[in-house]
């Protein structure tokens, strides 16, 4: 019996998304961490804290994006005590992208790092497999994000409010979802600004459907001691 | 006026009996006897000046810098033994070349002074290390703005808005107290530092000197660089009719 899944390595197939607006960041990702074709996790939290006013959202190897972002806590942490202020989103995004660089050899993670400072204000940098790092206005990694790059290139647009950045990431990662086997569960979401960090949480009732989808059922459990309806053909 | 410390002076890991550190103490006079260093914090920026003591007729004009870049947006002015502060200047150098490769950004000018500080007391915590004979002023722009900084040879670091070291440094010091920084830029900054090193210069026992000024302002883009030749020229000039009106009354 071919039951490789057992021993397969917990990979986060994901949809992790970053979106600058006017005024902060909002960082959005799935909830699915997958063993092969069984998911481990279908609540997962893959938006990291790294201090008070940066956040990672994390793809690719779970193992590998935990320990990278452990790693850059502590650094960031004795930076932080050293320096007597906040870190930037900038040196965060350096700290991390030379982990990453240093090591691709064996790392394989997608990192998207999010956050606010009083220099910049929100920013977003990518650091995808091989260790480069890029600013951008807003960013999509993991799996998932193949079936954002048209939709996004199309419903993108500056100077956005929280609400409609907000509103975006959670169209977005419901998109990839959709389509995307690797990605799954609830979406969750965290908004950084000068004010502080909010998380947000929708659960699948909370998301549009899309493509024929079927509505949301309760587990099966509550339909087996409830008078069932018979199945439809 | 310090006293001479018999017996407590000779090594930096020895303190006297009223709790001071001779060899220390002893360090400092080198730097006090040097050549002034000057620098002030301008609305827009930093101004460093040096009086630079020729001790020969031979020594090629504009050789033996005294004001050195340690980074693109940060200079600094080296008082005391010079080889002495060849080596602060190379180890600034080094901690902020090494801060940008790790932390992806300049080094901030407080950190900087912190490490070249941290480096400069290393050196009086071991008898087998003697302390640096020599102070710097650390003038750099930031993201928080320009800032002034100066390292003494026991390792202390004190941020001013205008300080001096070396032979004139009283004086110096007392002038520039009477400028108003706050409302200066840099531009009138280097008219006003040539004029006070100028002033400061001891004509009876030291020989000719050589101005030497550097400055890092939003005219210099943030960028620290000699200060150029046509303003320097302006700056001597108003230093010497200066000294002329003074020595006229």
């Amino acid at each position: 019996m071919d039951m490789d899944w057992i021993n397969a390595p917990h990979s986060m197939g994901t949809t992790i998304i970053g979106v600058t607006y006017n005024g902060g960041t909002v960082l959005g990702a799935d909830s699915r961490t997958s063993t092969g074709m069984y998911v481990a996790n279908r609540a997962s939290d893959k938006i990291t804290q790294l201090t008070d006013n940066v956040y990672l959202c994390r793809s690719g190897s779970a193992a590998d994006s935990q320990v990278v972002s452990d790693y850059v806590r502590y650094f960031l942490h004795q930076h932080i005590i050293q320096l007597g202020q906040p870190a930037t989103v900038k040196v965060t995004a350096n700290l991390i992208r030379l982990l990453s660089y240093n090591n691709k050899n064996t790392l394989e993670t997608g990192l998207i790092v999010g956050g606010w400072d009083k220099y910049e204000g929100g920013s977003i940098y990518s650091v995808p497999l091989g260790g480069t790092m890029l600013q951008l206005p807003f960013a999509i990694g993991g799996s998932g994000s193949s079936y954002l790059y048209g939709f996004l290139d199309q419903a993108w647009k500056d100077g956005m409010s929280k609400e409609e950045a907000e509103a975006l990431v959670v169209k977005c990662v419901s998109l990839a979802i959709a389509r995307d086997g690797a990605s799954g569960g609830v979406v969750r979401t965290v908004v950084i600004n000068s004010e502080g960090v909010t998380r947000n949480f929708y659960p699948g009732d909370k998301l549009p459907l899309w493509h024929e989808e079927l509505p949301l059922r309760n587990s099966l459990l509550e339909e087996a001691s409830s008078e069932a309806e018979p199945m439809h053909a | 006026m310090g006293s001479i410390g018999t017996g407590y002076d000779l090594s930096v890991t020895t303190f006297s009996p009223d709790g001071r550190v001779f060899q220390i103490e002893y360090a400092t006079k080198a730097v006090d006897n040097s050549g002034t260093v000057i620098g002030i914090k301008c609305k827009d920026g930093i101004v460093l000046g040096v009086e630079k003591l020729i001790a020969s007729k031979m020594l090629l004009e504009g050789s033996n810098r005294r004001i050195h870049a340690v980074h693109n947006h940060a200079g600094m002015a080296v008082a005391g033994l010079a080889a002495d502060g060849r080596q602060i200047v190379a180890r600034a150098k080094s901690e902020a070349t090494s801060y940008e490769n790790t932390y992806g950004e300049p080094i901030p000018i407080k950190e900087l002074c912190e490490r070249v500080a941290s480096y400069v007391h290393l050196c009086t915590l071991y008898w087998w290390l003697r302390p640096f004979g020599s102070g710097v002023i650390l003038g750099g722009y930031d993201r928080d703005g320009p800032q002034l900084y100066m390292v003494e040879p026991s390792g202390v670091a004190y941020r001013y808005f205008g300080t001096a070291i070396g032979k004139g440094r009283q004086a110096a010091k007392t002038e520039i107290e009477k400028l108003k920084l706050s409302e200066m830029t840099c531009r009138e900054g280097v008219v006003e530092v040539a004029k006070i090193i100028y002033g400061v210069h001891d004509e009876a026992k030291d020989k000719a000197f050589e101005l030497e000024m550097s400055w890092i302002c939003d005219e210099s883009k943030k960028q620290h660089q000699k200060v150029p030749a046509d303003l320097l020229e302006e700056a001597k000039e108003a230093a010497k009719a200066a000294q002329e009106d003074m020595d006229a009354d």
